[in-house]
């Protein structure tokens, strides 16, 4: 099972990766997305894996599982969305207002730019 | 009153101009006028201390394990440059009020000049010399300001950026020998510092502190080679030019050289350096000023000069030196404060500055005449006059230093100095004043108002008092020599007195003065002369100097970052493998220590679709719409996996976010492109995968290892949960720890939150105030667009929904703090009831029933939850200490009350707003798009009379 895991945080991690280096914006944002998932995933692993052990305490209980990293995570996952908006909206003006929704610079000509 | 007051007056009162600004001129310089004489009062107060020789303190710490804390020391040196610093502001307040043209806003001036004598006051009153540091800065900034004020002159603005790129440069060298010096004696605090001569001294980095702090102090007090700023300065309002460039800012670098006196001086490097620099500044200054014919390049040489001389004086390493410098930056303030303001008001009569076209204003102005010529007189060293005094003893000191081995070179270079000095001064009087009244000045001119010429003319009372009857300012003068000297050397015994008897100063002195007059009856023949000859020009090598640096960091710049986000991707891709395998190849791997545990079937489904769709997901990205069900897949799984795994927050709160983002991606997908070009070439996509693997190989191969073996120390984890419930009242770990153990984490989470929505909204405002809203309106949608908009099902489904959602949000809510739940998931909740109702019902139906805008929530949200924390103050506790307790009212059982449900209340409503203001904005976009604003919620309504047909959307408004 820790293979299971380990490897999918390798795929997510692999198409987040080649997603990002892509050339337009909404591929970035998706490759932006999946690295979210690696790294959300990621940081609860190394709480290690545990089954049927909730982190909510109860007289019958045996053991728990690591409580921490969820808590982190918790709040990883939620701002992670608020950082997607943020970078969509950028994205999305930038699109708007130039009608082009490349990434990069246009790297061909950067002495116009300096001219202006 | 306390020091702490004094310094913080001018600080809090650079508050008052800007408010007064409306009140009128009079009110804003008067409120002005009165925060600097409370300030002045305040250090007056502290005379009788200072007189009987006591050290004032006052004392907070700040950062104590940095060694830096807010200590301040009042002292007789202090004391002199603090009374010059809000004595003078005093009467340059006064000055500004009326010299300040009708459309200059005041209230800005005023503002800066409070922020600017605060700093200053800091500095002399600083025992700290880490908090020195930041008031030095502060001037830095603060005088870039002032003498920029005047933001439509070029003159100004170049100006300013010279001034601060010099001394801001100075003051960055000075942190550094600041730090070294405090490195030496192990305490940052002056009173320990200046205990420590021999310490600093036999130090091997003695040499390095000296020069980084010597470099600090040349360029703030303009010293050679880095004279060449304050002329350009000039460009600044006289006020200004008469405050900072007279009286006090320039004044700061030989404060520093003063108070650091007892410990850095009297080495031969000191000597060297110091003195070196303050003699050719001197005579540098002073031929070029005599040369100048703009009244205020004049005098800002003249001014150049004269802190060289202080400079030099300070360098010699003498008590009576030392004595002699305090003397001169008493009697330079006086009579060059009065020079600059005289300068000020033939400016603002004449409405010129240049010297070639005055003349003969002293028929025209007698009493500027009598103000500027008696400075001016006290400047070039006639006797009766103060400056007069001060020279002597200058020439005196240095009659007996012996520079470079020549009993010469100090004294022919002082009376060169004092020659050229005197030689301008005439001039000013000779030119501007004397000769006949023409009748070709740009303004005809005549005498100011009192409020012009009464400041100066009280600097002048004092030029000609202290000249008459020095005695009564010698105790003071010896005071601040004392404390100049601190101990390591003996007062000196001389007197400061008009006649000392023939000795070798005075042949000096006349030597000067004749001389002086000789340069200037021959002013013309030298004039040509100097214009012939070639000099360098300090502007063009300074702007030549800045070129260069711009042009090579663009170089830099440009190469490293050249605005392809794919290129730096790829690097960090790249390095964080390669620095990930290094750690890896000679890094030593322990046993596992954990048995894998067996995976089932139903497992081994899941992780293959995962990967299914996030291959897919890469496969076919260019879809976007697929993409977007794709990555939806990859979000359903990684929320299973968090409940199989012991997870249920995480999941509830994964399964939430999908939702909401998910909603987000369409409604910008609505009008980005649907679809991906193919623009790459093979080889960059292979090598794109080539990275990508090499990536995700290197992440599985950490993750397996790490995840099949314990921890190497014990985690801190045993400790959350042995405190959950003892501690916090909750037995959910998770929400215990989020709302309590590390409450204050989560506090900047939904600030950081709200934050990130606030920018969604303020990029949405710019872009619709911009361009972008005439596209937005003219745009065509790509696709055909759904008949009917608002299906009545949805909308029916949703209203009787929302009331279920609403509930099920405040169950998970109240739950948290003892099962899976909690402000964020129950936000999430409560924020997917509300999209529904946008989605179904549009947007204008939905915000027109909406009573508290979303920026509210937010804020309310943030405020609950600080309240909250503050609230724990009251009863003593620290920031964010959380209670519990339990309540039995009847006929309900018995349950839980903490404070802890407050602040999750906070994290609640920040995450509703937030949410809820990034769709917002996004819907707002499309809404000035193509979309109709519909006046029914449903676009088939039984309940209307006239149910329109669905097939031909209805054309009214």
């Amino acid at each position: 099972m820790e293979f299971l895991v380990a490897s999918a945080i390798g795929v997510l991690t692999a198409g987040g990766i080649y997603l990002v280096l892509r050339l337009r914006t909404f591929p970035v944002i998706m490759g932006v997305s999946l690295l979210t998932y690696a790294v959300n995933v990621f940081l609860f692993a190394s709480g290690r894996l545990t089954v049927g052990a909730p982190p909510i305490l109860s007289d019958g209980a045996v053991a728990y599982t690591d409580p921490l990293p969820q808590a982190l995570v918790l709040t990883a996952i939620v701002i992670s969305f608020g950082m997607t908006a943020v970078v969509v909206m950028i994205a999305l003006g930038a699109y708007l207002g130039g009608d082009d929704d490349h990434v990069d610079d246009d790297t061909k000509a950067p002495a116009a730019e300096d001219a202006s | 009153m306390s020091l702490f007051l004094v310094v913080a007056l001018p600080f809090l009162g650079a508050l008052l101009p800007g408010l007064m600004n409306t009140a009128g001129r009079a009110a804003c310089a008067g409120v002005t006028f009165a925060v600097s004489l409370a300030a002045f009062v305040g250090l007056l107060t502290n005379l009788p201390a200072v007189l009987a020789g006591e050290m004032v303190t006052a004392r907070i710490d700040w950062i104590p394990l940095l060694g830096l804390n807010v200590t301040l020391m009042l002292d007789g040196l202090g004391f002199f440059f603090a009374m010059l610093i809000l004595g003078i502001g005093l009467l340059i307040i006064t000055y500004a009020r009326f010299y300040l043209a009708r459309e200059d806003n005041m209230g800005e001036f005023f503002t800066y000049l409070l922020l600017f004598q605060g700093a200053m006051v800091g500095i002399v009153l600083s025992d700290n010399i880490l908090l020195l540091l930041v008031f030095w800065e502060l001037t830095s900034l603060s005088s870039f300001l002032l003498i920029g004020y005047w933001k439509h002159l070029p003159e100004g603005r170049q100006g300013a950026r010279m001034a601060l790129t010099v001394t801001g440069m100075g003051g960055l060298a000075m942190i550094g020998g600041m730090l070294i010096l405090g490195n030496i004696v192990g305490s940052y605090d002056l009173s320990v510092i200046l205990q420590n001569r021999e310490l600093i001294q036999g130090s091997p980095l003695y040499l390095p502190a000296l020069i980084l702090i010597l470099l600090g102090c040349f360029t703030k007090s303009a010293q050679f080679p880095f004279h060449f700023w304050l002329p350009h300065a000039m460009a600044a309002p006289t006020p200004v030019s008469a405050y900072l460039h007279s009286a006090t800012m320039v004044k700061a670098g030989i404060f520093l050289m003063a108070r650091m006196w007892p410990v850095l001086s009297g080495t031969p490097e000191w000597f060297v350096l110091v003195t070196g620099a303050g003699l050719i500044t001197m005579v540098l200054g002073a031929v070029i000023a005599l040369f100048k014919h703009d009244l205020k390049a004049l005098l800002a040489f003249s001014t150049v000069s004269h802190l060289g001389l202080i400079t030099m004086l300070l360098g010699t390493g003498t008590a009576f030196g030392a004595m002699a410098a305090v003397f001169h930056i008493m009697n330079h303030a006086t009579f060059k404060a009065a020079l600059f303001m005289s300068a000020g008001i033939i400016d603002h009569e004449t409405h010129t500055r240049d010297i070639r076209r005055l003349g003969g204003l002293r028929h025209l102005m007698p009493v500027t005449f009598g103000i500027a010529t008696l400075a001016a007189l006290s400047m070039a060293g006639i006797p009766l006059l103060n400056g007069f005094l001060s020279k002597e003893m200058m020439l005196e000191e240095a009659y007996h230093t012996v520079l470079l081995d020549s009993h010469w070179l100090v004294p022919g270079l002082a009376v060169l100095g004092s020659l050229f000095s005197a030689a301008y001064c005439f001039r000013l009087i000779g030119h501007v004043f004397l000769g006949p009244v023409r009748d070709d000045y740009p303004h005809k001119p005549h005498d100011p108002e009192p409020g012009l010429w009464l400041p100066p003319a009280f600097l002048v009372v004092l030029v000609v008092g202290i000249g008459i009857a020095p005695f009564l300012v010698e105790p003071f003068v010896k005071l601040v020599t004392a404390s100049v000297l601190g101990g390591t050397a003996e007062l000196p015994y001389q007197h400061i007195k008009i006649w000392h008897g023939l000795v070798p100063a005075l042949y000096m002195s006349i030597a000067a003065v004749v001389g002086g007059l000789i340069v200037v009856s021959a002013f013309n023949p030298l004039l040509r002369l100097w214009d012939a000859a070639p000099r360098p020009e300090a502007k063009r090598i300074f702007d030549a100097i800045i070129g260069g640096v711009v042009r090579l960091s663009e170089r830099v710049i440009h190469g490293v970052h050249n605005g392809s986000f794919t290129r730096y991707a790829a690097i960090m891709t790249v390095a964080v493998v390669a620095v990930g395998y290094h750690a890896w190849a000679t890094g030593t791997v322990g046993p596992a220590t954990r048995v894998p545990q067996v995976a089932s079937p139903v497992q081994i489904a899941g992780w293959a679709m995962l990967v299914a769709a996030t291959l897919g997901l890469v496969l076919l990205h260019r879809n976007r719409l697929l993409s977007l069900v794709l990555i939806g897949i990859v979000g359903l799984v990684v929320s299973v996996g968090f409940v199989f795994f012991s997870a249920p927050d995480l999941a509830m709160t994964q399964l939430t976010v999908e939702v909401v983002t998910i909603i987000l991606l369409l409604l910008a997908l609505n009008f980005l492109p649907n679809r991906t070009p193919i623009e790459s070439t093979v080889l960059r996509r292979t090598r794109d995968a080539v990275l990508a693997v090499a990536a995700g190989v290197a992440t599985m191969a950490l993750s397996y290892h790490y995840l099949l073996r314990d921890t190497i120390s014990p985690s801190i984890s045993e400790f959350h949960l042995a405190n959950s419930y003892k501690g916090g009242g909750g037995t959910n770990v998770v929400n215990v720890i989020l709302v309590d153990f590390r409450g204050f984490d989560t506090y900047g989470e939904i600030i950081v939150l709200g934050i990130a929505a606030l920018l969604i909204y303020a990029l949405t405002e710019a872009l619709l105030d911009g361009p972008v809203r005439a596209r937005l309106l003219n745009r065509k949608p790509t696709d055909p667009r759904a008949g009917d908009m608002h299906p009545m099902m949805m909308v029916v489904m949703t209203r009787v929904i929302m009331p279920v959602v609403m509930l099920v949000g405040f169950y998970i809510f109240l739950r948290g703090h003892n099962e899976p739940g909690g402000g964020f998931i129950a936000g999430l909740v409560v924020s997917i009831g509300f999209v529904m109702q946008y989605m179904a019902s549009g947007f204008a139906w939905t915000s027109a029933r909406l009573r508290y805008p979303y920026h509210g929530v937010i804020g309310a949200g943030v405020l609950t939850a600080g309240l909250t924390g503050i609230g724990s103050w009251f009863v003593g506790k620290p920031f964010l200490t959380s209670d519990y307790t339990y309540v039995r009212i009847p006929p309900f059982q018995e349950f839980e009350l903490a404070t802890a449900a407050l602040f999750d209340l906070g994290v609640f409503l920040a995450v509703v707003g937030a949410v809820m203001l990034s769709l917002e904005s996004f819907s707002r976009l499309a809404r000035r798009a193509h979309v109709p604003d519909v006046e029914h919620p449903m676009d088939i309504d039984p309940s209307r009379d006239d149910p329109p047909d669905p097939l031909q959307p209805r054309t009214e408004a």
